[in-house]
């Protein structure tokens, strides 16, 4: 079977042990994997080379502003939610070096940094960071510029998606239309059943890092079960959210007193912005030598909640508490809208859960929902 | 030097290459020196000041001495004794742009925990003759006592941020160094935030960013070294802590530490102190 490889489209099992054969392709190929590795205090994404390096047996329980791993009682090599990280570190890192200004004869020359753009393969990318890269697709792709750093590793990037069986307890991906499966955008979609791996081909690459693998077409049993368990996963997220009637809904309560009580628990540490899977806002700083003869431009991460963030000629537009959180929510769940055609939160829930002051947006809303403005 | 609409006038004297560079002086009050070593730290770039500015006393660094005026005075040190907070006056007079370097010079340092207590009983527990020490009972950062143009934060310094002030002022634009939260940079870092995952109290939301996060990366909490960001919510956090199931008395001592006497660091942990009072009377 294994010489005949399978059609994209195509649903197919393999066992668990198999999926190494697929890394040993990717690795071939020239791929650099990232993926779930089991760090100090949480499921992180790192560079992996092997199946070992997944937390196999480990899941984590999330909660507001809290987040502690757990043994699994059995060998599940995709049964936990999302950690702290997300893709946007490797499609769009936290520092990038643009270009170096140097002056000359009285003028000055720009070289623009070019490094080398990493092939990476995205190992374990579950539906709420697929939505999410669909996101920032639009934000740096179609939105009438490109980010030309960010589209060369995206062009690059490989695939290899996993549908959510177990979501997290602050996952709300159901409400929010981008999980618990996969539909599109992926190489490879993953569902983990008991002893197989159901495999979804969703690219002729995808197809192609099949090669040497032992496969067999999916039978109707395999794929009953993965369906069970994917509605079995819809009815139990650990959170919800309203989205009717946003994004009005914000816009019509901007002087809701939630705004106030939220301001008095948030730190406006920037947290939620810097773990968000969308939130794509950065800063550029430059960095001159002593003799100011040669520059650099560095882009870094910023966030809203940065107060330089929003200073502007003669004074800060967003003094308070207050107006960060509200930015930063009507931002999410509603000029996002505006701006980009699509709500800016796909439910994850990484900004409830690593929060240190345990602040929850879908509770937010739900506050505004019941008390306020409609 | 903090028009919002400029930087300050440069300090390099806008005259041709043969002019004399701008004199450098750096000050040394109550401190462990460690700031003034992040300069000496900076190996690569200790010549390339060398070659911009005149070191025109240093003593850490060099037994040449020259007398004032500086065009700008490093100043590092808490003020603690009364000739210190004489010679401070003098140093102000003598140069153009005053920099406090470090904790102790713009909060007041480590030493600044006597500022609680009474400093006589500890000359009386420290000191074989009590009589020969002569010393206030307070530690007060530099801007107590005269007027300064920057304050650089840090228990130490970054070397980077110190080249990028002077660069600046050499210039003649705005110094920028951030003034986010520490978490910014933690998560740059890619640490797993030990608030969340270990309950570990950290001060990384209040405290301002330079040192690049190095404690949570260590599973240590953020000890405040770079004092409190422009408007930390340390009430917030305090409850936070508390929900997390540290005690007040904890509490207190973390934010009683390098910056302690920070204006932010101080109340929060002086309130708290006072709470925790009240209520063991309640319950007492
Ligand atoms: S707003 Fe929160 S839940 Fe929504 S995508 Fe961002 S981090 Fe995830
Ligand atoms: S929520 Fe804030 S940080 Fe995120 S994209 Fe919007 S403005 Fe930027
Ligand atoms: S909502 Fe939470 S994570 Fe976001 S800035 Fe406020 S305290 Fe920090
Ligand atoms: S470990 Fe400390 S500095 Fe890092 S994100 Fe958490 S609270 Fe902030």
């Amino acid at each position: 079977m294994a010489d005949i490889t399978p059609k994209i489209g195509a649903y197919i099992s393999i066992a668990k042990t198999s999926l190494q054969a697929v890394f040993d392709n990717l690795k071939a190929a020239g791929f650099t994997l990232i993926g779930p590795t089991l760090g100090d205090s949480a499921i992180e994404c790192a560079e992996i080379t092997q199946t070992t390096d997944l937390p196999i047996g480990w899941t984590q329980v999330q909660e507001a502003g809290t987040y502690r791993l757990q043994r699994r009682s059995d060998q599940a090599y995709f049964g936990y939610a999302v950690g702290p990280h997300s893709w946007k570190r490797y499609l769009y890192p936290p520092t990038l070096k643009l270009y170096t200004v140097d002056h000359q004869n009285g003028g000055f020359t720009v070289t623009p940094a070019t490094p080398a753009t990493p092939q990476y393969a995205f190992i374990g990318v579950r539906p709420c960071d697929m939505h999410a890269i669909a996101i920032q697709d639009r934000v740096f792709l179609h939105n009438g510029f490109q980010e030309t750093d960010y589209k060369a590793r995206r062009q690059r990037a490989f695939i290899l998606a996993v549908n959510c069986t177990e979501p997290g307890s602050t996952c709300f991906c159901a409400s929010m239309g981008t999980g618990p499966q996969i539909e599109t955008g992926f190489d490879l979609a993953l569902t983990e059943i008991p002893e197989i791996f159901l495999l979804e081909i969703g690219s002729e690459l995808g197809r192609e890092m099949l090669t040497g693998v032992d496969w067999w077409h999916a039978g109707a049993f395999e794929l009953q079960t993965a369906r069970q368990a994917l509605t079995a996963a819809r009815s139990h997220m650990g959170r919800q959210l309203d989205i009717s009637a946003l994004p009005n809904l914000l816009y019509q309560n901007l002087e809701h007193p939630r705004w106030d009580q939220v301001a008095n628990r948030c730190l406006s540490c920037a947290n939620c912005t810097q773990v968000c899977p969308t939130c794509f806002c950065s800063d550029v700083k430059d960095v001159s030598d002593l003799q100011n003869q040669q520059a650099e431009r560095v882009r870094v991460w910023d966030s809203c909640f940065n107060l330089d963030f929003s200073h502007v000629h003669g004074g800060n537009i967003r003094p308070t508490n207050r107006a960060r959180y509200r930015q930063w929510l009507t931002h999410k769940l509603a000029s996002w809208v505006d701006q980009f055609g699509t709500l800016g939160c796909v439910g994850c829930g990484r900004c409830i859960t690593w929060c240190p002051a345990s602040i929850d947006l879908t509770e937010e809303i739900s506050a505004i929902r019941e008390e306020g403005t409609r | 030097m903090n028009s919002p609409n400029g930087g300050p006038a440069p300090i390099k004297p806008n005259q041709p290459a043969q002019a004399a560079k701008p004199r450098l002086a750096v000050f040394k009050f109550a401190s462990c020196d460690g700031c003034q070593l992040a300069l000496l730290d900076a190996e690569d770039e200790l010549l390339a000041l060398a070659g911009q500015v005149e070191i025109a006393y240093f003593v850490e660094a060099s037994r040449r001495t020259l007398a004032g005026p500086y065009d700008v005075s490093l100043v590092e040190g808490a003020i603690t004794t009364p000739e210190e907070a004489e010679r401070i006056q003098e140093v102000r007079r003598q140069s153009r742009y005053l920099i406090a370097i470090g904790a102790c010079a713009t909060a007041g340092g480590i030493q600044a925990l006597r500022n609680w207590h009474d400093i006589d009983d500890f000359i009386q527990a420290v000191y074989a003759h009590p009589a020969y020490i002569d010393t206030l009972a307070t530690a007060t950062p530099i801007s107590d006592h005269v007027q300064v143009d920057f304050e650089l934060r840090g228990c130490p310094i970054n070397k980077y941020q110190l080249l990028a002030v002077l660069t600046a002022l050499l210039v003649g634009r705005q110094p920028s160094v951030p003034t986010y939260s520490v978490c910014v940079e933690c998560k740059r870092r890619g640490t797993t935030c030990i608030t969340v995952a270990q309950g570990v109290p950290c001060l990384g939301p209040v405290t301002q960013a330079g040192c690049g996060a190095i404690c949570p990366a260590y599973r240590r909490g953020c000890y405040g070294c770079y004092g409190p960001t422009e408007a930390p919510n340390m009430d917030a956090l305090g409850q936070r802590f508390l929900a997390m199931g540290a005690a007040p008395a904890e509490i207190v001592r973390l934010f009683r530490t390098f910056n302690g006497y920070a204006d932010a660091f101080r109340l929060a942990g002086d309130k708290l102190e006072e709470m925790d009072r009240t209520s063991v009377q309640r319950r007492g």
